[in-house]
Parts: C-alpha cells; sequence; structure tokens
C-alpha cells in the first residue's frame, strides 16, 4: 500500500441552499456592474425597464472596482443588506 | 541519565517483549549484515547464557529475515525482538550497530555504547556480574579484536529516516494521509483525483514531502497566503507537497514558495490571471546566485525543455495554485485557448552574457539578492528573427517591429506590460558601437511602432480598435497625431537569455497591467 499525502487544501466547502424564488419581484433590486466593457450599457437598459414596468420597485446602482479581482467583501455585505434582488452583468 | 523510550516488541515465538521492566536489562540493537554485529552476536549470546535468569538479555533486529540468519548463524537462544520497522531504532536515536544499553533498574542506562570496543564490553560485563552477584559470562575475551568499528544503523539509511521523521509523534506532516490499495495504480490514481494538470505526477509519498520541506528552514505550518478562488491555505507543507508533485528537488523549494507569495499578493492578482477568458498565465525570470546553486538554465534552450529546475519549479507554482487555490480549468479558469505556459514558465536571467543591470537590480535588489519576478502573460514566447540587422538601432528598430505584433498589430497605445528577452547574438549588435542602454531600447521601440492614430480606427480590413463613430468625433490633425505600441515605455521589462549562436530573440504578451489587473511582482529567495 502507498501512502500520499492531500495536495489540495481539504477545505469542505459549505453547501447552502438556493433562495427560494416567489415568482414575485418586490422591494429592492440591485444591478451589479463587474466593469467589464459595455456592462453599464446593459444594466441602464434594465434599470430602465424596471423603472417602465414596475415602477413599484426601488433600483440601486453598484460596481465593482475592477472585474479582474473577487468582489470586496463590503460590497458584497452592502448588496446583501440592502437588495432582494440582485442581477449582475457578467462578461462583455 | 534520562530513562530510555519505552518499546513493545515482539520475539521470535510472537511473544511480546515490553520495555521499562521491573528486571535489569541488557539490551543490544544489532542489523545482520553488519558484521561487527556479527561479532557481537556470540557476546550476547554468552551474556544471556550467565545472567539470563535474572536479567532481561535481549538483541533487537533491525530486519526481521535477518533475525532468523542470526539465530542459525550463532546458534542464538536469547530472545531476538523484531524492530523491522525502525521504530524504535529511531527513537533510541543511535547512529551505530551493535548499539548496547545496559539498565540495572529496567529504564535508566547506566552504560550504553556502539560498535565495539572490547574493553566497553567487558566493562559492560563486570557491571552487570556486580549488579547480579553472579557470572562473570563465559566469553573468550583474547579470541575477539579489540576494536571493530560498527555498522550505519538501518533507521539511517536516507529512505527510511524521512519515512520515520514523518511518522513520528513530533512529525511536522499534517496533511491528510491517503492510502491507496496495493491493487490501484497510484500514478493512475493521482490523476483519477484531478491532482494533475494533464501529465504524470510523482506521489507525494510523506518521506518524500519530508526530504522537500529540507529544502527550506521556513516552518511547515506557515501559511504563506490564502490562495485564491478557494482560499485556501497555502502553507509550506501543501506547497512542498505540490512540489514534489511537480518533480522538484528540496533546493528548488525555496524558489517556489516566493514565486508563490509573489503571485498571491493583490499586485499581481493571481485570481483574475487564472479566471480570464484571454488565458493568462505566470511567467517566472529567476536572478540572482541561486540559478547557478541550483542549476537553472538561462542559456540554449532557456525557455524550453531539459532542464529540471525550470521545468519544475514553474510547474509547482502552478499545481500549488490548482490544488491549493482550486483554480481549475472549467472550474474558475475559464481560458478560451489556454497556453502551454498553464503547464510551466520559468527560467533563469543570462546574467553574464548581459550589458544591462540584471532585472532584480532593475527592481531595487541587490546583486547577490536571488530574487523571482512574476509576470502575467496571456502569449509567448513569440519569436522576433532578424538575422540581417548590423547596426544598434537596426536591430532595437526589429525589436520593436517584434513587439508591435501584441495581441493585434493594429492595437496601439496598450497600457500592458510585455516581457522582451533579447538573445546574446541580438545584445551583440546592438552593443556594437557601446552600451545601447535599456531605456534607449524602448525609446527606440516606441519610435518604430508610432503610427498615426487612424490606423487604429475599425475598417473593412479588422473591426478592431477605435470604433468609426469614436473616430468620428476626431478631427483630421487629431487622427494624423502618431501613437506608438505602449502607453508608458516602463510596459517594456527587458532580460537576456538564449545561447551564443542564434539571432532569434523573443517576448511575451501581457494581460491587463496595472491595479485593475496584474502588475508584476518580484520576491526575494530565502537563503538556505
Amino acid at each position: 500500500m502507498t501512502v500520499i499525502l492531500d495536495p489540495t487544501n481539504e477545505s469542505v466547502p459549505v453547501s447552502r441552499q438556493i433562495t427560494p424564488r416567489s415568482g414575485q419581484v418586490s422591494g429592492v433590486v440591485g444591478l451589479m456592474d463587474i466593469r467589464k466593457p459595455r456592462g453599464d450599457i446593459l444594466l441602464d437598459e434594465l434599470e430602465r425597464l424596471l423603472a417602465d414596468r414596475m415602477p413599484e420597485i426601488e433600483v440601486r446602482r453598484y460596481a465593482k472596482p475592477t472585474f479582474t479581482k473577487p468582489c470586496p467583501d463590503d460590497l458584497r455585505a452592502q448588496m446583501k443588506a440592502e437588495c432582494d434582488f440582485v442581477v449582475e452583468g457578467l462578461a462583455d | 541519565m534520562a530513562d530510555l523510550p519505552e518499546f513493545e516488541l515482539t520475539d521470535l515465538d510472537g511473544a511480546p517483549r515490553a520495555f521499562p521492566t521491573s528486571n535489569p536489562s541488557l539490551i543490544c540493537f544489532v542489523k545482520e549484515d553488519c558484521e561487527t554485529c556479527n561479532t557481537a552476536a556470540p557476546v550476547i549470546e554468552a551474556f544471556a547464557n550467565a545472567y539470563g535468569e535474572n536479567a532481561n538479555v535481549w538483541m533487537v533486529s533491525q530486519t526481521s529475515e535477518g533475525s532468523l540468519v542470526l539465530k542459525d548463524r550463532h546458534g542464538l537462544t536469547l530472545p531476538i525482538l523484531d524492530d523491522s520497522d525502525l521504530k524504535t531504532s529511531f527513537a533510541y536515536g543511535f547512529d551505530i550497530v551493535p548499539a548496547l544499553y545496559w539498565c540495572p533498574d529496567g529504564k535508566t542506562p547506566e552504560m550504553q555504547f556502539e560498535g565495539f570496543v572490547k574493553s566497553e564490553w567487558q566493562d559492560v560485563d563486570g557491571k552487570i556480574s556486580a549488579a547480579l552477584k553472579s557470572g562473570p559470562a563465559t566469553v573468550d575475551w583474547d579470541a575477539l579484536p579489540d576494536w571493530r568499528p560498527g555498522c550505519g544503523s538501518k533507521h539511517l539509511d536516507p529512505e527510511i529516516h524521512d519515512r520515520l521523521l514523518a511518522e513520528a509523534e513530533d512529525s511536522p506532516i499534517r496533511a491528510r494521509k491517503i492510502d491507496i490499495a496495493s491493487a490501484d495504480d497510484v500514478a493512475e490514481f493521482m490523476f483519477d483525483q484531478g491532482f494533475s494538470d494533464g501529465l504524470p505526477l510523482v506521489p507525494p509519498t510523506p518521506e518524500r514531502v519530508m526530504r522537500m520541506l529540507g529544502g527550506t528552514s521556513r516552518s511547515p505550518q506557515e501559511v504563506i497566503a490564502e490562495m485564491p478562488p478557494n482560499m485556501g491555505e497555502a502553507t509550506i507543507e501543501k506547497i512542498a507537497i505540490n512540489a514534489v508533485m511537480a518533480g522538484c528537488k528540496p533546493e528548488y523549494l525555496p524558489v517556489v514558495i516566493a514565486a508563490l507569495e509573489a503571485v498571491c499578493t493583490d499586485e499581481f492578482n493571481i485570481h483574475g490571471v487564472m479566471a480570464t477568458t484571454m488565458g493568462a498565465s505566470p511567467v517566472l525570470v529567476v536572478n540572482g546566485p541561486i540559478r547557478d546553486r541550483i542549476g537553472m538554465n538561462s542559456g540554449l534552450m532557456a525557455l524550453g525543455t531539459g532542464n529540471r529546475a525550470n521545468a519544475t519549479i514553474g510547474r509547482a507554482v502552478r499545481l500549488a495554485i490548482r490544488n491549493i487555490g482550486g483554480s481549475k480549468p472549467g472550474g474558475t479558469d475559464r481560458s478560451t485557448l489556454g497556453s502551454p505556459m498553464k503547464f510551466t514558465m520559468c527560467f533563469a536571467e543570462r546574467e553574464d552574457r548581459s550589458p544591462w543591470a540584471p532585472l532584480h537590480v532593475e527592481r531595487g535588489f541587490k546583486a547577490e539578492d536571488s530574487v523571482v519576478t512574476v509576470f502575467a502573460m496571456t502569449s509567448g514566447p513569440v519569436h522576433i528573427v532578424d538575422q540581417e540587422s548590423r547596426a544598434p538601432d537596426e536591430m532595437a528598430g526589429t525589436l520593436g517591429l517584434g513587439l508591435e505584433s501584441m495581441f493585434l498589430p493594429k492595437y496601439h497605445m496598450m497600457p500592458v506590460d510585455s516581457l522582451l528577452v533579447v538573445c546574446p547574438e541580438h545584445i551583440d549588435t546592438l552593443m556594437r558601437d557601446g552600451l545601447y542602454e535599456k531605456d534607449r531600447l524602448r525609446a527606440r521601440i516606441q519610435d518604430v511602432t508610432k503610427r498615426p492614430l487612424r490606423d487604429m480606427v475599425a475598417d473593412e480590413v479588422s473591426g478592431a480598435g477605435m470604433t468609426r463613430a469614436a473616430a468620428a468625433n476626431l478631427s483630421d490633425e487629431q487622427l494624423a497625431n502618431l501613437v506608438p505600441k505602449f502607453a508608458k515605455p516602463e510596459h517594456i521589462h527587458i532580460v537576456v537569455a538564449g545561447s551564443d549562436a542564434g539571432k532569434f530573440s523573443s517576448a511575451y504578451h501581457g494581460w491587463v497591467t496595472g491595479a485593475m489587473g496584474s502588475q508584476s511582482v518580484s520576491r526575494k529567495i530565502e537563503e538556505v
């Protein structure tokens, strides 16, 4: 029998349940721009459509400092505290 | 003297023999293939005959087959204990066999020695005889040599000693041990577990990892970084495991550690470098005395195959990022095409053939420091061929035109790093009329790549570049402005490598450079 040592970080990821979908959009919707080129154009249009069709919801805009790095913890926590829904514009 | 380590071993009849005991005890460790042990064996047997009724007289054998051979060869009747796993020998910590311990109280040695010095063996006979008020043993001392050196204890064989260190109670090994059944193929198992970059791996056995850890003086449990994307704790031990798998020698480990410290900085941003669809990867350049000490290649084939240090240091860094950080193709590594640099890309600068300060000195280190510098590069090495230029400015112009191909020749004013590797023959041409400073080379590169802004506008040949709409807002005069390849000359990093023959330089092309992407980082390598 050969014994080898585990080369990985040995972490056991926490499995999380996705939040139940209510079928309704209400409250605060966050629009997150990861700062890829033209992501803002997409989100501007989405904001316009939301304001048009769902005037009762509030839209808040967020942006990562750069698309090349993970979202800062503070920003993640802020969005979690402030939003009921978040739409993130990925890629260009 | 301190009490001797405890043990419980079995004799040839399978009976357990435990130490310490309430009886006076004489314990002698032996190895069958040691000539001196064979000289001592009949003496120990004589001690057993003389004192065995009132004392434990035990021979401890370092191999199980050797126990039987010794018994038959010398007609032994005393208990021969099996220490074939060598853990007791390791715990006792002697260097030479035979190693003898006389403990009149059954736990603390009154006398101990190694090898065969007749007077010592006679002394111990006298001491036992006095303690037990019997004997002395019947030994023909005159027939024995005065002195024989012993042999190195089997537990000190390098392979065995490293395993014993790894298994010892105070072992620095903390990583999970994975038992691979003998029916399984170790190489296939490691592929199946996803540890590999696609090439075979060296199995990271505890003894190999122990030897690898010998390459650094840093604590195995020191965490050098939380490595993205999974923020895995990069301990020295985990890095050593990946270095073993990559095929590194222990003396390469400090380079691997320094390179990983560099890539795990916020400036380098390994998360983005690995995640980008553009397919970036770290390129490692090593400077300073360690290059020669560990046999790195900066000359013929420096960017290619055949040198273990170059190949395995770069690979160890990539394997660590994969296994500790968790960046895997199809997971967070989203490269459209990737590149062979994702296996490994590491070389040394050929400082002896460079007319300039070496890269690390240019970046603020001392010449006698050993330093690794990491660049996030998306392609390369891309050749720049010029066999005709004979004048320095012609040569510098060629290098500029070669770099213009970065990403797309049309793109200019790029805030992106490149790493230019100038070959010795091109250096000779550049230096024909005296020192051609690096900054002059950078300026020449910028100068020969200047094109009118108009050439950068999207057109029917290529839709890339400045949009037609943006260009429509500019005047003819503005569109006639000349713009160089690089936004700043500092984006052009220059080193020297390659063999003396051949007029072929090469370049690596960067990724998103700067605070928004990745910045090159240098780290001093530990002196061991």
